[in-house]
């Protein structure tokens, strides 16, 4: 069926699964004070990861598509990119999760292991070239995920969001694997490119867009498009931080690489009939992320909300044909590392026995530290897209990339919520500088996660000088699809 | 002197020092001062260079500087100066010195971010006035506003979050459609250039609808009526420097967008509608007068009268077009307007010095407070009354050079206009004199007043400097007109042109 020389290009896969199995076992003899060994190990997993990642990418000398497995697995331009992004988020989560779970002393290993088997699976949804791999891969995710979200036992909370996110998650799996399942009665196959040229070769069929729209219900669900974004808030909030942390971010990129095979590279004949629905799910998640965010008082829950605000960001990319796919690409990467950055720093924030989650911690933060709230000054502001910070150049070529297709209600539409959206971030930046303290609690953080946030935060400043060459990336990447 | 990245330099100075300045930490506040004084002199000289060496014939960009930044997009790096950027860059190295030496004692809390964030306020004040490229000239527009809402919300006074975030979303606002603006230009043009902006055709309708997004951005900024209402809140809460700032540079770069993006690009939308703006800057420049005059706060009567005055700013701008048609001295419209813009930055930088002078003895704004300070100030009052007076517009004094050319040039255009803009040289006179006199003259007030030291070395030497400048603009204003007259008739052939 395949020989060994296919398994060099999932080489990176494997050595996650490998490391996730490693730590499953590890963690069972190992005890909790030595646990720092096995955030070690994930970490050296994820970096010979990547590197197995650059050296295939390299060597793959006009970066040409590789289809493995009899068509379902496929190592391409975009995944390889993507799959970079979702490393160095994973390197964030893991090491900021490491101080949250030693403060709330729910240190375990298993943590690191779920967190390991939900990377494999977005890595499985990157690089899905059926709809069965890229459901495998989903659900990978989605059930790592749960555990996580539940992981924290003793948290009713937790435990609460837990099920509400697994009752919810189970019904969008159903909806898709029903779509997919008409997809696959009306035209006859699961890959993608087979399924694009025959709806290429036939009329639109009833039963085809029947699918799509239970395959977009399922999408919408997953990424936590309005109007299926009601776990959202309530996962974000409900999970343990650290688990907020990773849902927050490796998955968004999963997400987009999921659509956009679905969406951009199976479903592309229907783009008349989809980019309707994709408009109307980009307009609500902005309008109902950006109104929403503007009350809550937990930072969590505004993160939750803000996010569903960029995820509509990230669809509006959608309706601009290529250059939008590209955009989209751009803006979701660039939104992993300032989402990731944003939860690290309530986790450094946070210290035993008192989590930051109101946004009244944050009160007088400039005063008790003046380094870190300048590092939420530029994390919040990133978000918000002020220049000249990256999250302004990621929302302005997907607005470019809207305009250039005419739709300019849309861009003027989400400017406008851009701005209301950004008196909730301007809300967050007064609490730190200008309302007195009311505690003078020390953050306690260690020297490695106090750095590795900084650097974090001051991404947002210093990837301007590689936006041309990130964004390069980002047209290349979907060119070559 | 291209070799020599002068532009560059100028934003990019200050923006290393601020943070150096940061992580000096907040223990060494007399080493945080230090620095950013330093910082904004060796700004200023360096900023020198590009008023002497400007070669005043030439209307096109000097001290040109360009680096492809995002090539996919076309956004280039493109940095230069003509003869309308020119001047006001020189002005806002300048003015930042006077305004980093009068926060020296004042600001106790927090020294070294108030420093930094000061020089970053400069670097990107300098860049948006340095600009070419469209992209660049709004990321220096919009990170501006993030130093002052940190100024105005920090240091600032009791109301002060209200006023920060008005001034935030105000701006914010604004400016936000004039990004849409700009992409659809570039989604027509292909380019983010400005010039390739200003050579674009355009129908009538994508004229005005562009023209009013830039409008919103640059009349909040100005600002003009009716979306001045977050000037004085601000300009009341924020601190002395940062009044100073505000009043003396922020509030050009609104008349600056119309000068570089409205004028240029949009000729034709600008020429119709060039009615309407002027019909809100007469309304600004009377009726602001009037609510000026009855303000029972010093800080709140100087920015009414900021307002007003910026009413001559673009009133000059738009009259132009009146003048164009029926063939009067464009030129001294154009001019009186970028004039009146310079000695609005003196005047209106002097007077909330001196305010801020009076405050940090007193700690209070109120004009019933006082009463006879020339009797235990008398420097302080020779100063203030110097000052009120130019602001009133004295001959001899630079605030009458801008609004005379302005009125002069709308006289050509309009009796009513000049009319108009003729009665508030009495209304500024009367809120600016009485002002004088209710604080400086008359009865010593109270206890309070009769303690009262008069102005030490520092003030006294700021306020001195800036004596000699609207001194020096208001009675030879040659040189500095002489410096614009290339950009300006450039300006005018740009207006002349009939896009549609």
């Amino acid at each position: 069926m395949f020989g060994w020389s296919e398994l060099t290009p999932v080489l990176p896969e494997l050595i996650i699964l490998g490391t996730a199995c490693l730590v499953l076992i590890l963690s069972l003899f190992l005890s909790n004070e030595k646990g720092g060994l096995l955030v070690m190990l994930s970490i050296v997993g994820i970096a010979f990861a990547a590197i197995a990642t650059a050296k295939s990418h390299m060597g793959a000398h006009d970066y040409s598509k590789l289809v493995l497995f009899n068509g379902n697995f496929v190592r391409d331009y975009m995944g390889d990119i993507l799959k970079i992004a979702v490393y160095l988020t994973m390197i964030f989560v893991i090491v900021y999760s490491k101080q949250y779970l030693r403060n709330k002393k729910i240190f375990k290993g298993e943590f690191y292991a779920l967190a390991l088997f939900g990377m494999l699976g977005i890595m499985i949804m990157i690089s899905g070239n059926n709809y069965i791999t890229l459901y495998l891969g989903l659900e990978l995710l989605a059930l790592s995920s749960y555990a996580l979200v539940a992981y924290d036992r003793e948290n009713m909370t937790s435990n609460e969001s837990a099920i509400k996110y697994f009752v919810l998650g189970a019904i969008a799996s159903g909806m898709l694997l029903y779509g997919m399942s008409m997809v696959y009665g009306a035209t006859g196959s699961l890959q993608l490119d087979a399924i694009s040229t025959q709806i290429a070769n036939t009329q639109s069929s009833m039963l085809l867009v029947l699918g799509l729209v239970f395959i977009m219900v399922g999408v919408a669900f997953k990424l936590g498009a309005a109007p299926f974004h009601m776990w959202v808030p309530d996962v974000y909030q409900g999970a343990p931080t650290a688990t907020t942390l990773f849902i927050a971010s490796a998955p968004k990129i999963a997400a987009f690489a999921f659509a956009v095979r679905i969406l951009g590279q199976s479903l592309d004949g229907l783009f008349v009939n989809w980019q309707h629905i994709v408009a109307v799910l980009a307009m609500l998640s902005i309008i109902i992320g950006n109104l929403f965010a503007l009350q809550q008082d937990n930072i969590k829950r505004l993160f939750a909300y803000s996010t569903i605000s960029h995820i509509g960001f990230m669809l509006l990319g959608f309706l601009g044909g290529n250059e939008g796919y590209s955009a989209s690409m751009f803006y979701i990467i660039t939104y992993a590392i300032m989402s990731v950055a944003g939860f690290g720093m309530i986790i450094v924030l946070s210290c035993k026995g008192f989590e930051a989650e109101k946004i009244s911690d944050f009160k007088g933060l400039n005063q008790r530290n003046g380094w870190f709230a300048f590092m939420m000054l530029l994390i919040i502001a990133s978000m918000a897209g002020f220049p000249p910070l990256i999250g302004f150049f990621s929302k302005l070529y997907v607005i470019k990339a809207v305009v250039d297709q005419g739709f300019y209600v849309l861009a003027g539409i989400a400017v406008v919520f851009a701005v209301i959206g950004s008196f909730y971030y301007l809300r967050v930046i007064k609490t730190m500088y200008f309302d007195e303290s009311e505690s003078d609690q020390e953050i306690t953080a260690g020297y490695d996660v106090k750095s590795i946030l900084s650097f974090n935060a001051l991404l947002q400043l210093a990837l301007l000088l590689f936006v041309p060459s990130i964004l390069s990336f980002c047209i290349k990447a979907v060119e070559l699809l | 002197m291209n070799d020599w990245s002068l532009l560059s330099l100028l934003i990019w100075l200050p923006i290393v020092a601020a943070f150096a300045i940061l992580a000096l930490g907040s223990q060494k506040a007399g080493l945080a001062r230090l620095l950013a004084i330093v910082t904004s002199i060796v700004t200023f000289v360096i900023s020198l260079p590009l008023w002497m060496h400007f070669d005043k014939t030439t209307a096109s960009m000097q001290f040109e500087e360009k680096i492809a930044w995002i090539p996919s997009l076309n956004i280039n790096y493109h940095l230069g100066v003509d003869g309308i950027a020119m001047p006001l860059v020189v002005l806002t190295t300048f003015i930042s010195v006077l305004t980093i030496l009068s926060a020296w004692k004042v600001i106790k809390k927090n020294v070294h971010q108030f420093m930094a964030a000061f020089l970053m306020l400069e670097a990107m004040m300098i860049g948006v006035f340095c600009a070419q490229d469209a992209i660049l000239f709004y990321v220096f527009f919009e990170a501006m506003l993030i130093p002052m809402f940190l100024i105005i919300g920090i240091w600032g006074g009791p109301n002060r979050v209200y006023a920060t975030i008005k001034f935030f979303i105000y701006t914010f606002f604004g400016s936000v459609f004039m990004l849409i603006a700009l992409i659809y230009l570039y989604f027509k043009g292909g380019s983010f250039a400005i010039a390739d902006m200003v050579a674009m055709p355009l129908t009538m309708k994508e004229q005005v609808w562009i023209f009013f997004a830039f409008f919103l951005a640059f009349a909040v900024k100005i600002p003009m009526f009716p979306v001045h209402t977050w000037l004085p809140d601000a300009h009341v809460e924020a601190p002395t420097a940062g009044s100073v700032v505000l009043a003396a540079i922020m509030l050009k770069i609104g008349g600056y967008g119309f000068l570089r993006f409205s004028l240029p690009i949009l000729p034709d939308a600008s020429r119709e509608l060039a009615t309407f703006v002027i019909v809100l800057s007469l309304i600004a420049i009377a009726y602001i007068g009037l609510v000026a005059m009855v303000q029972k706060d010093m800080k709140k009567l100087i920015a009414y009268s900021s307002i007003s005055h910026m009413g001559f700013v673009t009133l000059g701008i738009f009259v132009a077009f009146a003048l164009v048609m029926n063939s009067g001295d464009t030129n001294m419209a154009l001019e009186g307007a970028m004039m009146q813009m310079i000695s609005h930055g003196f005047i209106s930088a002097a007077l909330f010095l001196c305010v801020g002078v009076l405050y940090d003895r007193m700690h209070t704004r109120m004009i019933r407070d006082y009463g006879g300070v020339i009797n235990t100030m008398p420097f302080f009052g020779a100063f203030f009354v110097f000052f009120a007076m130019s602001n009133a517009g004295l001959p001899g004094t630079s605030g009458f050079v801008g609004e005379f050319m302005v009125i002069l040039s709308s006289f050509q255009a309009s009796f009513w206009y000049a009319f108009l803009a003729a009665m508030t040289l009495i209304l500024g006179a009367a809120y600016s004199l009485w002002m004088v006199k209710r604080v400086v003259f008359g009865e010593v007030k109270s206890e309070a007043v009769s303690q009262l030291n008069d102005v030490n070395k520092r003030e006294g030497f700021i306020l001195a400097i800036l004596v000699i400048m609207v001194l020096f603009v208001g009675i030879y204003p040659e040189p500095l007109i002489d410096v614009m007259r290339a950009s300006v008739e450039n300006l005018i052939e740009q207006i002349k042109i009939i896009k549609v």
